[in-house]
């Protein structure tokens, strides 16, 4: 299964959910806004998100920015 | 007399907005906004790579402040509208500078871009103050379309050249009916203080802060060339160079018996 | 949003008192001021900036050297008609007074304009007196008709329009306006106006507005000094001026600076405007809106005008007649009364080579409608 996640192609075995996904990567829930199809999807909706074949996924967090 | 600006329904004390990027670490950002304590800061969105462990930079910023988030990287209006959205749904507010920039080798914005994201996101109830070359008409759009101020740039972002646009930014600061803040471009405390001497409602400085030896002094000296400029605002700068040059009198007539006096 | 809106701010302003606070630093500051604004139009018409006449002028000569190099604009004036149903205190055409009441047929009109264009003029200023029934806007229509084989440009000073009015007009050909508001002091103006349509004071501060926003290239705005303290007066018209250039840019605003003159009415009691300063009001106004057109008539000597012009003047009437028919039709002393006394009396070509003598460039014919 293909997905496209902050603009770069990746490949998973089985379906993943959002909450899942997050964890995998290792990132600090707190800190991020994640996108999925360009619909931004709340924290506590991460577990109800069932990622399919070619679904895009944005990640984003706070840097710094003038 | 507290001489505070209208903006956005709030009053800002600090006319020196502080921009966050560039800093050589975020503890030296803490300082530098611990040592201007500005009402506004700026941020940004950045995709993140899977297993950063860097902080958070929102940890350094003082709770204080009001964050705006900026748009960079959108190239076109939808992209800073997404930006915008994706800033509101991480809990950051609803203020967004939008910053549209489709010119990599100056930086410089899309005006056209800028004002249709303007009107997106006005709609959607954002405070939207766009970032744009000081262009009159335009301006005038912006506020029309319910931009909370308009930000011309001083000279390209990063340049450190002072107010190049002095000319243009003149005029919109006596045409525009919204606040007109100065941003980027700004190399020193005197350009942020010839800017406020001029009227405009703030400035916005990122750049010369983030990468001087010592940014807390250097935010420091920032904000106080911002609160001099703003009181000599105030205050009526007197004239310079009264001296007329009489080399043909034109009132000479009225001396004559022949004219009312 | 009106133009009442910003007098409403001004409402209380005791001219005795704002004018006489001002010091001479800050008349320094307006004249030096890239950008015066109100505070220095304040400055530059009160009695401190009297001392400093010469230095205003060296200003405004200068920013009118910028701006509009050394062209004047002339014109003349053309009076179709002098019914009237006001009763305006200050005027020759007052409906009270007799005399002789005449417009012009198209015939007369094609004579009058065919007289004026062989002087060479291309800009002509129609004007009539205030009545819908006498003149109404398709009698200045059809007059148009005739006008426009003669003139490059038209222009109108007539009674107060409604936009769609003006906008017939622009339709029909004219492309400027010209209202005085006569006083901006509410309770003066209807002092001055006893009777008729012209005392409803809102319509006629309105109209510059409407006319702008019907597509009229050209708005011109003026006090009728000797009204009221012309300090104030010159104040509130400037700001008026500023208003309309602030919100229709591709228009054209000027002002005008009318000087009561004798009349055949019984308004005595006028507030008096000396050359002098008539001399500060054009230069506090170019300094002011540096790009503001303005205009002197024939009311003024022909001294004095000339001394004028250097100081900010774009725009002059010349070879003028306020009577109707007054070019080839009436005569003095043939009953015909003239709406007030023109002082200088020279025809177009005397007022060319005068413009020339003083290295000036008259302009007839400034643009042309296509």
């Amino acid at each position: 299964m293909n997905l496209t996640i902050n603009g770069k192609q990746e490949s998973i075995e089985k379906p993943l959910t959002l909450e899942a996904l997050v964890a995998a990567k290792n990132l600090c829930p707190e800190k991020i806004v994640v996108e999925h199809n360009l619909r931004i999807v709340a924290r506590g909706d991460w577990p109800k998100v069932t990622l399919g074949d070619k679904d895009s996924i944005e990640i984003v967090s706070f840097v710094g920015g003038g | 007399m507290e001489d505070l600006l209208p903006l956005g329904g709030r009053k800002i004390k600090n006319r020196l907005l502080i921009g966050t990027g560039k800093f050589a670490s975020y503890p030296l950002m803490q300082k530098a906004l611990e040592a201007a304590q500005p009402d506004i800061v700026t941020v940004a969105l950045r995709r993140v790579d899977a297993g950063s462990k860097t902080d958070n930079i929102l940890d350094f910023i003082p709770k204080s402040c009001l964050l705006m988030t900026n748009t960079s990287g959108a190239r076109n209006a939808d992209e800073a509208a997404r930006i915008a959205r994706l800033a509101k749904a991480s809990g950051a507010g609803t203020w967004i500078k939008i910053e549209v920039v489709q010119d990599n080798k100056y930086l410089l914005p899309d005006n056209l871009e800028t004002l249709k994201a303007v009107e997106i996101l006005v709609k959607e109830g954002f405070t939207v103050l766009p970032y744009m070359s000081p262009d009159l008409s335009m301006a005038k759009r912006m506020a029309e379309a319910g931009a909370a101020a308009v930000m011309p740039l001083g000279a390209p972002i990063g340049s450190n050249r002072g107010v190049k646009t002095r000319e243009l930014v003149n005029i919109l600061i006596r045409e525009i009916k919204i606040p007109v803040i100065v941003d980027a471009g700004l190399g020193s405390p005197s350009d942020a203080c010839e800017c406020m001497e001029m009227g405009c409602a703030a400035v916005l400085v990122n750049t010369a802060i983030a990468i001087a030896q010592d940014p807390a002094n250097m935010a420091r000296a920032f904000k106080d060339a911002v609160e001099a400029g703003r009181r000599a605002y105030l205050a009526g700068l007197p004239a310079s160079g009264t001296e007329a040059s009489a080399s043909s009198p034109l009132t000479g007539f009225l001396r004559d018996d022949a004219f009312s006096r | 949003m009106s133009y009442y809106d910003t007098l409403l701010k001004y409402k209380d302003l005791d001219p005795a008192k704002a004018f006489l606070k001002v010091t001479p630093q800050d008349v320094e500051r307006a004249i030096t001021s890239e950008y015066p604004g109100t505070n220095g139009l304040l400055a530059l018409l009160s009695p401190a900036a009297e001392k400093y006449l010469e230095p205003m002028a060296q200003k405004a000569h200068a920013l009118t050297l910028q701006h509009f190099g050394r062209t004047i604009q002339l014109y003349t004036p053309m009076y179709l008609s002098n019914f009237c149903e006001n009763q305006c205190a200050y005027c020759g055409f007052n409906a009270k007074n007799q005399l002789e009441r005449r417009k012009l047929t198209l015939e007369e009109v094609e004579k009058e304009a065919a007289f004026i264009a062989s002087t060479g003029i291309e800009h002509v200023l129609v004007l009539t007196g205030d009545s819908r029934a006498e003149s109404p806007v398709s009698y200045i229509l059809e007059c148009l008709q005739v006008l426009k084989k003669h003139f490059a440009s038209i222009s109108a000073e007539i009674y107060a329009l409604t936009r769609e009015e003006y906008a017939s007009l622009v339709q029909g050909g004219i492309d400027g306006l010209t209202i005085y508001q006569e006083t901006y002091d509410e309770a003066v103006y209807q002092k001055v106006h006893r009777s008729g349509p012209k005392q409803d004071y809102r319509f006629r501060l309105d109209a510059p507005e409407r006319a702008a926003a019907a597509g009229m290239r050209a708005v011109n705005v003026g006090a009728l000094l000797g009204l009221d303290d012309w300090r104030k007066e010159v104040f509130l018209m400037a700001l008026h001026a500023q208003y309309l250039q602030d919100r229709y840019g591709d228009v054209e605003i000027g002002v005008s600076l009318p000087r009561l003159r004798p009349h055949a009415g019984d308004f005595k009691d006028i507030r008096a405007t000396t050359d002098r300063n008539i001399a500060q009001i054009i230069t506090a106004l170019r300094v002011f809106l540096p790009r503001i057109g303005i205009t002197l008539s024939t009311r003024e000597s022909a001294a004095l005008r000339e001394n004028l012009l250097p100081l900010g003047i774009t725009r002059m009437s010349a070879g003028s007649t306020t009577r109707v028919g007054g070019h080839t039709i009436a005569t003095e002393g043939s009953g015909e009364v003239p709406q007030f006394e023109i002082s200088d009396e020279r025809n177009v070509d005397q007022i060319k080579a005068m413009l020339a003598a003083k290295g000036y460039q008259p302009v007839l014919k400034d643009w042309m409608q296509l």
